[in-house]
């Protein structure tokens, strides 16, 4: 076997045994399921109802989703941590399976929870009044572009999981750095008020450009008096989030298998 | 190559603790090595070498005719490990835990769960098979690490104190364990504290303490180098520990040991029973109450009292 095939066979099995561990898992489950549609709820009348109705909450639904698959990363975080801390990755490090499995297997089993978080948020708001607006085929490049996304941010969080000390840090650590960037991002507002260098960094910020895209591809627009992003990623949205993502993949996949093979033989 | 295992120089440094200062070690196919030592003596550590976990900072081993640091997934095709805290994970099954790793082993789903089918029912967890490990009393996790570690009929066992935390049921159950593998011709290296342990199921003992080998040899050998037997007396009061201290010191070869919480008095004595007679005589001359007297050919407890100057279970 090559070094690919197997790592694909064993990550599938690593997959397979972190979705059972999921599916048992009362804590788990609650954050999966219930926290998007929190999210979509609560968001969308919340800051729907107060800053401009349907119109709004439209917009706010690419924002949510966004949020809520990056927000998933957290799972690979903690699970990471988890298996390091009681000894189970000691256990496959032992074991002649490939080094990428384990890592591709949290990811790949993260993935299809990020599936399921979106199932149930396009549920949630086709409730509250969203609509695909757009073509079929669009709507499907959305959703493969908002995994594509989940994917890429969860080995980011793989890195953070294999270096956190603790659960408990590791917990903190997996969410905190994603509110600066979910938040300075359109996510909630038109990125077009924020401030000088907010505004740049917002325009320049990947979640912006999957947001924009996402948006796009749905054909959900700003409601009036909404400044959208400006600028090159504004305008290569699509093909800037594909950018962004690939190249988090390719700085971070090999990065955290490094760490993956170091962790353990401190 | 007749060695199973064979290490030379392991060294391993954290900051200033040298946790392996220097070990070689050679266990010839088909037997047991026990590696005997305290706390933090360095156990685990060699452990964690010889199974690829860990690089050491300096030496060489090979496993299985596997350099561990050259070619470490032939190593880990070879061996099976059971760590000393058991890694099971808590939301599978005793038996999808076995399968899980069955498959990592590379086998296929049919052969996975033939194995650890076999594996539960020799384990005695055929009653909690289907049952989360987090339901598992830590007994029974244990026992399920160690069927983990013998998934793949490995040629190379490594157990790091695999009896600790076992009732004694637990303990016979894991030494006719380890005896059958032997049996099948595997290798192993068991860590353990227990002195008695080691005496029972190793060929061969390495006494190990702060990172170094003190000893090595067989369970007789060692005791035959700390020589002599050990002359031990209970008194009934903790007041006459120190005058019986000094007629033990007087009857004996060597310097007593004093153990106040058990209000026991051990010494080395050269002349058998004719230094067992002498002691008694001389203590109820004095008017000491004698509980409990007896001699025995010295265990390990005292080859590692007379190694390291502290008993094995201190520190
Ligand atoms: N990751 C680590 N960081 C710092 N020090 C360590 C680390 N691992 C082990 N040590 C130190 O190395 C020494 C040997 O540890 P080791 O775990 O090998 O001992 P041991 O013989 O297995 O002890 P025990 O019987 O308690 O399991 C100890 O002093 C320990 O504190
Ligand atoms: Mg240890």
């Amino acid at each position: 076997m090559t070094v690919l095939t197997q790592g694909i066979r064993d990550g599938g099995i690593i997959a397979w045994r972190n979705l059972l561990n999921a599916r048992r898992n009362i804590d788990w489950l609650f954050a999966a399921v219930v926290q998007p549609i929190m999210f979509v709820l609560l968001f969308a009348y919340v800051f729907g109802g107060a800053l401009g109705g349907g119109e709004y909450r439209e917009f706010l639904i690419a924002g949510i989703f966004v949020q809520t698959i990056a927000f998933n990363s957290a799972f690979t975080v903690i699970g990471l941590c988890n298996d390091l801390q009681k000894g189970i990755i000691d256990r496959f490090r032992s074991l002649p399976m490939s080094r990428l499995a384990v890592l591709l297997g949290r990811t790949t089993s993260d993935l299809v929870v990020s599936s399921l978080a979106l199932l149930i948020m396009s549920l949630c708001g086709l409730l509250v009044g969203w609509r695909i607006r757009g073509s079929l085929l669009d709507a499907v490049l959305a959703y493969l572009l908002l995994l594509l996304f989940g994917f890429a941010m969860s080995w980011i969080g793989a890195l953070i999981g294999l270096s956190a000390p603790s659960v408990e840090v590791a917990q903190s650590a997996g969410l905190m750095w994603l509110f600066p960037l979910s938040f300075i991002s359109s996510a909630f507002v038109g990125a077009g008020t924020m401030p000088g260098p907010l505004k740049t960094i917002a325009e320049w910020n990947p979640f912006t450009a999957v947001i924009q895209s996402v948006r796009d591809l749905f054909g959900n627009e700003a409601p009036p008096g909404m400044a959208p992003p400006e600028g090159w990623p504004a305008d290569n949205a699509v093909l800037y989030a594909l950018v962004s993502s690939l190249v988090i993949l390719a700085v971070f996949v090999p990065w955290s298998v490094a760490k993956y093979r170091r962790v353990a033989s401190k | 190559m007749t060695a199973a295992v064979r290490a030379e120089g392991l060294v391993k440094t954290y900051g200033s603790t040298r946790a392996l200062d220097g070990v070689d070690l050679e266990i010839p196919t088909g037997t047991v090595l026990g590696l005997l030592g305290p706390n933090g003596a360095g156990k685990t550590t060699a452990v964690r070498i010889l199974t690829t976990l860990l690089r050491p900072d300096a030496g060489r081993a090979w496993v299985a005719g596997h350099d561990v640091l050259a070619d470490p997934d032939a190593v880990r095709r070879a061996i099976g490990l059971s760590g000393q805290y058991a890694a099971v994970d808590e939301q599978l099954t005793g038996f999808e835990n076995l399968y899980l790793v069955g498959r990592l082993y590379g086998k296929n789903k049919t052969d996975a769960r033939a194995r650890a089918t076999e594996l539960i029912n020799r384990f005695r967890l055929d009653d909690a098979a289907g049952r989360p490990a987090k339901t598992y009393s830590g007994g029974m996790r244990r026992r399920l690490d160690l069927a983990g570690a013998l998934v793949a009929e490995p040629a190379v066992v490594l157990l790091d104190e695999p009896t600790t935390g076992l009732d004694p049921r637990g303990r016979l159950d894991t030494w006719a364990v380890i005896g059958e593998l032997v049996a099948d011709g595997a290798t192993v290296l068991l860590t353990t504290q227990y002195l008695e342990e080691a005496d029972q199921l190793a060929d061969t003992i390495l006494v190990i303490d702060h990172g170094r080998v003190i000893a090595s040899g067989t369970a007789d050998q060692l005791k035959t180098e700390v020589g002599g037997e050990r002359l031990e007396i209970v008194v009934g009061e903790p007041a006459e520990l120190p005058l019986t201290a000094r007629v033990l010191a007087d009857v004996g070869a060597g310097e007593p040991s004093v153990d106040e919480q058990h209000r026991r008095v051990r010494v080395l004595v050269d002349a058998g029973t004719k230094s067992l007679i002498e002691a008694l005589r001389r203590l109820d001359g004095e008017g000491v109450a004698v509980l409990d007297v007896s001699l025995h050919r010295p265990t390990l407890d005292d080859v590692f009292l007379s190694l390291t100057g502290h008993a094995a279970e201190e520190e």
